[in-house]
């Protein structure tokens, strides 16, 4: 009886182990089914690099080049930002902030991991979209720089909870070897430091790259939805993900417009994909 | 030397100031939701149904609805996930497979938000026919929040000490009578804390739940798993930027529920880490 | 009567030969010392008795372990463990109650009723002596009591099985000397109902308790004989160097 119970237990554990592995390709596999049938149509490179979204006009163009560029503007604008103050803010509480401080700075970051991204839409929408109109003299705040600061904010706590990691695994013999040898702190943090969690640093900063580019309501609430070749960070453009969401609810069902929806989830699909296991590469790297 | 002191001084002034720019803006988004939300909440806002288009009148059903997407989400996820994080921390051994599940769960964790609303909208929706429903909204959530649960009960299995295992074992103790009478009471406020993050990430969440669960306006409540629910975050979206004229009180007072909502259990989780890290016996 | 006939016993954690080539009798009703330097294999030799090294992934094995007339790989390894209890290095109480640790063993193999798993408890408690101290405050943690306490605790959780054989592992390494002495008292009154193989780095320990003991270095077993054999005179240069302290 006991042997029994306990060869059903550990058999239903072992399937659920397994479920990850399912689940991922589930999803690979039911994206592709659904966007697949755009290729039927539209030749991969035109779905690509075409330079046309107009997916419900006659005829169609379903270029998603504007997309990609949209996406890769607002994620290079959150990149730029995000990376020095992420990685600056890392170092601040691994290295500097006293250990009550510290405390208090990593309850904040998790904090700001925790807003739902629609809320920090709604609060870009109120307090970053006017701020960006005025300082700037546009005719809209709805603008590439506004997403890329907003979702640069959103990267923040992806970056700074990888790389205070990282710092925190560099051997403390390395630490204490340069301050023996007379280094400042900062020299010490500079040259042996950084170097040595280069890996993990980096994997911080493509993890807070993933984090951006899969980011989706905020962004559709604040970069004005215009998919059009971007030109400008002061102009609205139109992302990958928010192009789903914004169109995915008019579309019908088994249209060539659907199609195409679910053709761009493959493409995030695999961006994401491709990031996560170069991050995680990275990481394991450092042992 | 005074010069590498001097550079020391500039280098931690930016460092602090890098900080700082992080820090400020998250106390400043709490101070206005919190001020300008808290004076919209009433029991009426609470407890009404929308009225007049959204214009007018509570967010009962949304706060409703959210609470049956991820109570259903919880349900799928944490027996799956809790059983996949004993898996890995008890079963699984130093090769391929392991590497391939580890992979997988971190691939699980960094697919964006929208694309598993576009393979909930394809598995659940269209393929088993349930319609955008709270069940296809809720499965959806569920598997998103998986990586969560594993990640968080993994750790927590882990951390339970590996002599109580080798003790129980010694005693003619079945590995999974070990399991079940060691290692996982030992490991239950860990498991919780994972479960209560996942929750309210499932609860701040729009893009899943937007072509497989949640309605525009639905000024009444579910009746059964196969109905479409109104959803707080996809509510908060809607009359920010989709209903004109929405009185600025009635956004401000949805974003403090949502906000107070997924602060609410992350305070439950931290809460619970705390007092078991006190408690902790060895 | 032989408790356990090993022969020709091989152990590789890896690449690491833990064992070589031992063979060696363990008899009913003895206390048997196993003594060596760290690294010696000793502790290895003692787990493959209730074959707990089998828990480690690189672990593999040749030769035969025989309990009694049955080959322990043919023995169900949760029987196996029943009838080999195991004591541990330093006192590992489980986090439950006094009670609940005593009675955790006999839960596991099925007995649920309460009364005698009362009985039980309150049996192997005495038998560890340990009754007198703990009647009164069962139900509190077992972390509650002090290192001699906890370590006579594991002793009864061990008892309340019903074990044939129970193997110590360095029991009192983490205990000062007036719980060391109680401990051992204890262990030389169980030997009247059990078979014991104590592992030892404290070779006056073994000269006090142990009828037989057994020398193990670098993976062999240099020599198996009387204590007092084996302390005023060894056959093996190498065990008369480790007693007089020249290694370890």
């Amino acid at each position: 009886m006991r042997k029994l119970k306990e060869f059903i237990v550990e058999k239903l554990i072992l399937i659920c182990g397994l479920a990850s592995i399912f689940f991922v390709a589930l999803i690979f596999l039911f994206l592709l089914k659904e966007g697949f049938s755009i290729f039927k149509t539209v030749s991969p490179f035109n779905f690509l690099f075409g330079k046309s979204w107009y997916p419900i006009s006659e005829p169609s163009q379903m270029g998603i080049l504007p997309l990609i560029l949209g996406s890769l503007l607002v994620t290079a604008g959150a990149a730029i930002i995000s990376i020095p103050i992420g990685v600056g803010c890392a170092i601040y509480i691994a290295e500097i902030a006293p250990a009550k401080i510290k405390e208090i700075l990593k309850a904040g970051i998790e904090l700001l991991a925790a807003i739902p991204s629609v809320v920090l839409g709604f609060i870009g929408m109120v307090t970053l979209v006017p701020l960006v109109k005025t300082v700037f003299h546009l005719p809209t705040g709805l603008t590439a720089l506004s997403g890329s600061i907003m979702l640069a904010f959103m990267a923040m706590p992806t970056i700074v909870s990888i790389a205070e990691d990282a710092l925190y695994s560099v051997p403390k013999t390395y630490k204490e070897g340069a301050l023996a040898l007379g280094a400042t702190r900062w020299q010490m943090i500079w040259r042996v430091m950084l170097p040595a969690a280069s890996s993990g640093l980096l994997a911080a900063v493509m993890l807070g790259i993933g984090r951006v580019i899969g980011e989706t309501m905020a962004v559709m609430m604040i970069t004005g939805n215009a998919a059009v070749m971007p030109n400008s960070i002061f102009a609205p453009v139109r992302t990958l993900t928010a192009t789903i969401a914004a169109e995915m609810g008019e579309a019908v069902v088994g249209s060539e417009h659907y199609f195409a929806l679910f053709a761009i989830g493959i493409v995030l699909f695999v961006i994401s994909f491709a990031i996560n296991v170069t991050a995680d590469l990275f990481l394991h790297q450092r042992q | 030397m005074r010069n590498s002191y001097r550079a020391q001084n500039i280098a931690f002034f930016f460092l602090f100031l890098a900080t700082l720019l992080i820090v400020v803006p998250v106390g400043l988004i709490v101070v206005i939701i919190i001020q300008k939300g808290l004076p919209a909440i009433n029991w009426q806002f609470l407890s009404d149904i929308p009225r007049q288009g959204m214009r007018a009148g509570g967010i009962f059903p949304a706060i409703v609805g959210t609470v049956y997407l991820v109570s259903g989400a919880i349900i799928f996820a944490l027996p799956i996930g809790l059983l996949a994080a004993i898996y890995l921390s008890e079963y699984s051994k130093d090769n391929l497979l392991t590497r391939l599940i580890k992979l997988a769960i971190v691939n699980l964790a960094g697919v964006p938000s929208v694309v598993y609303g576009l393979f909930g909208l394809a598995l659940f929706v269209i393929f088993f026919r349930f319609g955008a429903s709270i069940i296809s909204g809720s499965l959806t959530l569920g598997i998103m929040i998986l990586p969560v649960i594993i990640t968080t009960s993994r750790e927590a299995l882990e951390s339970v000490p590996y002599s109580f295992r080798e003790v129980s074992l010694s005693l003619g103790a079945s590995k999974w009578q070990t399991i079940r009478h060691i290692v996982l009471p030992n490991a239950m406020p860990g498991i919780l804390t994972g479960t209560i993050l996942g929750l309210g990430r499932a609860a701040g969440e729009t893009a899943p739940i937007l072509f497989t669960a949640a309605a525009f306006y639905l000024p009444q409540l579910p009746n059964s798993v196969f109905d479409q629910v109104m959803a707080l975050p996809y509510h908060l979206y809607v009359i920010s930027t989709q209903v004109p004229n929405v009185e600025e009180k009635a956004r401000y007072g949805t974003a403090f529920i949502l906000l107070a909502l997924v602060l609410f259990m992350n305070l439950v989780a931290i809460i619970i880490r705390y007092k078991f890290r006190k408690k902790k016996k060895w | 009567m032989v408790k356990f006939t090993i022969k020709e016993l091989n152990i590789w954690f890896g690449h690491v030969h833990a064992l070589k080539q031992v063979s060696m009798e363990i008899r009913a009703n003895e206390i048997l010392s196993v003594i060596g330097p760290s690294n010696s294999g000793k502790t290895t030799f003692l787990r493959m008795l209730n074959r707990l090294n089998a828990l480690n992934q690189n672990f593999r094995m040749a030769g035969l372990i025989k309990l009694e007339q049955e080959d322990i790989k043919n023995i169900d390894t949760e029987l196996l463990r029943k009838r080999v209890g195991m004591v541990f290095a330093l006192p590992l109480p489980l986090p439950l109650s006094i009670f609940e640790n005593v009675a955790y063993g006999v839960r596991m193999h099925g007995t649920k009723n309460k009364k005698v798993l009362t009985k039980k408890v309150e049996e192997s408690l005495k038998e560890a002596y340990l009754w007198e101290e703990v009647k009164d405050r069962l139900n509190e943690s077992a972390f509650k009591l002090s290192g001699g306490q906890q370590q006579r605790l594991c002793i009864a959780r061990t008892l309340a099985v019903e074990p044939e054989v129970i193997l110590f592992d360095e029991p009192c390494s983490g205990l000062d000397p007036i719980s060391t002495a109680k401990v051992e008292d204890a262990m030389v009154k169980l030997k009247e109902k059990y078979t014991i193989v104590l592992v030892t780095n404290n070779v006056k320990q073994a000269a006090r308790v142990g009828e037989r003991t057994a020398f193990f270095l670098s993976g062999e077993l240099i020599e198996l004989d009387k204590t007092d054999k084996v302390f005023t005179a060894p056959k093996d240069k190498r065990t008369d160097g480790y007693i007089r302290g020249k290694f370890g």
